[in-house]
């Protein structure tokens, strides 16, 4: 009798015991649970091809044929003494500033202005975002035909009103800037809802007051907007900054070959990996173009973000 | 003719029926039941494989069902191929192969179906049939090749003083690449407001293929740099490029305009370039073709059916790919798209030599692509770095025509892009 009630009692303080670290490790682990399938997922579908692509850069590596022989540094060693890949880097940094740089700021204008108050609001913001519908592949080929040399629709338009002919697919720049125009006729619109929804989220107090003190549209938009406006940018210009440096469908849907050009004018790195995996087989050499791409997006989004900081951390002052 | 078609047929059927019996034997997947299955055929361009046809396949074999996947280009199918290749599946039971690409599957063999069979055995040319030989294995069962002639416009030909007619303008060009560019000086003087040929590069084609060893030496080594014929291939056709040519790069969305706008006066022309020239420019009517090549003849790309093995019905589609290539679908295909078959027997059947294209002139393609096919003299061995090689020297040619190069600078340039291949 003793014994059994001792035994209850035990079992009452051992259970009671559990229920409390279940409590505690509730509290402790919870969150970690609730947000894992993010980093599992992360873990499976983005790790690891990052540290495979690493493995495989490292070893002389065909497409079909599979690892091959170890071979260190080589693979990066020969990439970076490629003419092609310096190339590929000023098209890529150029294609990027020609896109990302107009972008963000005609995102922020068109959010600017839904932010008023406009008739059929919904009509407008969804008018925003129909160009994010179209398909890239047909928006590079619609765009493609356009920047035609001889027979497009721009040289035809320019040749009526008495300017020379433009070799987009020809000149570097101008091949740049008709690319950078597919990019943000679909982009700029997705950007500025974005914005809106930023903007929408600031305190209607903080412009109200701002009137009462004298301030004009242009000095609330770029006292108050601008900086409250700050998280959304950042998260924007990252963004940009990632898809603008992987940029592959419009310059490899540009021309018939889709290889860059004859003499790479708009050969991107992602083009230029894809040429070495493909068309070459080398697998090893596109995996470390990959990474150098990779390096470089990491090194170019930390200075964007110091940047932004810095920018509208001291409009946040001033205002 | 009657006594012709019925013989074909019934040596189609008893091919159909052994290549059944074969089939199981070669692969695991079961055919003997007849259950339903769906079979995809991957191709693209145009290979004249119409709806009418694969239904025809479905009337045979009631229990397969044939899906056709056209992609837009080749290059897009090419892409498509390689990628799904080295991921292991996805890929159609049939594919569609160019000939360019086949040096590199070839490396790769186990990964295709063994195509030949007693049956099968004489049906192609033989250089056809080497070049999708490896290791003993037929990988691609040929569809069609490219025998080149010259297609030109009469109007343009005929306001700058030149014949007009095939037999006359076949004279005209009965020589070597020299005469070919010397006879586009004559008409380039005659101000006609019209080029003679399209691109340095398209016309580069035409010289590449006519040499056995042009970029690799048989046993795969590079020589592209070093073979004075490259060279001198690459200086006289952009010496003649300067004045002769409308400088539009083949394929480009103003190539294609170019076609649409009778841009420049003659082109080679493959026979598989017929539907290419008829599609692009219908309002252009005079058209037509000279039976005749510079420098003799020559042959530019052509197809293969090949059977991936990482299908799930190899023999079913060993079965079709085998029957598609038969003489009689290829004719078929050459009528309704002008791509000249690569089987041997069909060389003689009165469909094939009688065919005409109303699209130039009544051409009576059917003679003229049998006298372009015999005489091609040359097969070019064309390796693993062949189609690499290929864009590099392309490249280099557009980069003269587009005036950003001087010839030498862009050689150079042509070399350093070689030997990063490596």
């Amino acid at each position: 009798m003793t014994t059994s009630t001792l035994v209850v009692k035990d079992l009452t303080i051992r259970g009671f015991r559990f229920k409390e670290s279940l409590g505690r490790w509730d509290v402790t682990y919870s969150p970690y649970l609730f947000i894992s399938p993010f980093f599992i997922l992360f873990a499976l579908v983005g790790l690891f091809p990052l540290l495979y692509t690493g493995w495989v850069s490292l070893h002389a590596w065909d497409l079909l044929g599979g690892q091959g022989r170890w071979t260190g540094f080589d693979n990066f060693g020969f990439v970076l003494h490629q003419r092609q890949f310096w190339v590929a880097l000023r098209n890529t940094l150029s294609i990027f500033l020609l896109s990302a740089v107009p972008q963000i700021i005609a995102a922020t204008a068109i959010a600017a202005a839904l932010d008023t108050n406009l008739r059929n609001k919904t009509f407008w913001r969804m008018s925003v975002l129909l160009p994010f519908v179209v398909m890239p592949v047909a928006v590079t080929l619609i765009f493609g035909s356009m920047f035609g040399e001889r027979y497009g629709l721009v040289n035809r338009t320019l040749a009526g009103i008495d300017l020379g002919p433009i070799r987009w697919h020809t000149d570097p720049l101008a091949s740049h800037i008709a690319i950078a125009t597919m990019v943000n006729f679909r982009w700029t619109g997705y950007n500025a809802l974005i914005l809106l929804a930023g903007m929408q989220a600031i305190s209607r107090d903080l412009y109200e007051a701002a009137a009462i003190d004298g301030a004009g549209w242009v000095s609330r938009f770029f006292r108050v907007t601008l900086p409250q406006l700050r998280p959304t940018l950042i998260f924007v210009i990252i963004t940009a900054t990632i898809g603008g440096l992987q940029i592959f469908d419009e310059p490899r849907l540009y021309d018939q070959n889709g290889l860059g050009g004859e003499d790479q004018q708009w050969m991107t790195m992602t083009i230029y990996l894809y040429k070495l995996g493909w068309p070459q087989l080398n697998f090893g050499r596109a995996a470390a173009v990959a990474w150098l791409l990779f390096l470089l997006i990491i090194a170019i989004g930390l200075v964007n973000l110091a940047i932004t900081r810095r920018i509208a951390t001291s409009e946040g002052r001033t205002a | 003719m009657n006594r012709l078609r019925s013989a074909g047929r019934i040596l189609g059927a008893t091919v159909g029926l052994a290549l059944t019996l074969a089939g199981c034997g070669v692969s695991s997947a079961p055919v003997a039941d007849n259950s339903p299955i769906t079979l995809t055929l991957a191709t693209f361009n145009k290979f004249g494989y119409s709806d009418a046809m694969l239904a025809q396949y479905h009337a045979l074999h009631p229990n397969v069902t044939v899906v056709q996947n056209i992609a837009a280009t080749s290059q897009a199918a090419q892409d498509n191929m390689f990628t799904k290749l080295a991921a292991g599946s996805g890929l159609g039971d049939v594919e569609a192969v160019e000939v360019d690409w086949m040096p590199k599957l070839k490396q790769y063999s186990n990964l295709f179906v063994d195509l030949s069979t007693s049956e099968s055995k004489g049906r192609w040319l033989d250089w056809k049939t080497q070049a999708a030989t490896a290791n003993g294995r037929l990988i691609g069962a040929g569809t069609d090749i490219g025998p080149e002639a010259i297609c030109y416009r009469s109007d343009p030909f005929i306001k700058a003083g030149l014949a007009g007619d095939p037999a006359g303008v076949a004279q005209l060009l009965t020589g070597d690449w020299n005469n070919y560019y010397a006879v586009g000086q004559r008409f380039t003087a005659a101000h006609t407001g019209v080029a003679w040929f399209d691109s340095a590069g398209a016309t580069f084609q035409g010289l590449a293929n006519q040499y056995t060893n042009f970029f690799e030496q048989s046993d795969g080594k590079v020589i592209a740099t070093t073979n004075p014929d490259v060279k001198s291939a690459f200086v006289s056709v952009l010496n003649a490029s300067s004045t002769s040519s409308a400088h539009l790069q083949e394929w480009s969305t103003d190539w294609n305009a170019g076609l649409a706008n009778g841009a420049w006066a003659t082109m080679l022309c493959p026979s598989w370039m017929l539907g290419v020239i008829s599609g692009n420019g219908p309002k252009v009517k005079d058209w037509k073709i000279a039976n005749v090549f510079p420098n003799g003849g020559g042959n530019w790309g052509g197809s293969y059916l090949t059977v991936p093995t990482q299908g799930k019905h190899t023999a079913a589609a060993k079965e079709l790919a085998l029957w598609l290539t038969a003489p009689e679908q290829q004719i078929a295909a050459f009528v309704t798209t002008g791509n000249y078959p690569s089987q041997v027997g069909a060389y003689t059947n009165p469909a094939l030599t009688g065919a005409m294209n109303p699209y130039f002139n009544n051409a009576p393609i059917g003679q003229i692509f049998a006298d372009r096919a015999k005489a091609v003299k040359v097969t070019p061995y064309k390796g693993i770095k062949y189609a690499a090689i290929m864009q590099a020297v392309q490249d280099g040619l557009t980069r003269v025509e587009s005036k950003k190069q001087s010839i030498d600078a862009s050689w150079a340039q042509v070399v350093s892009d070689i030997n990063a291949l490596s």
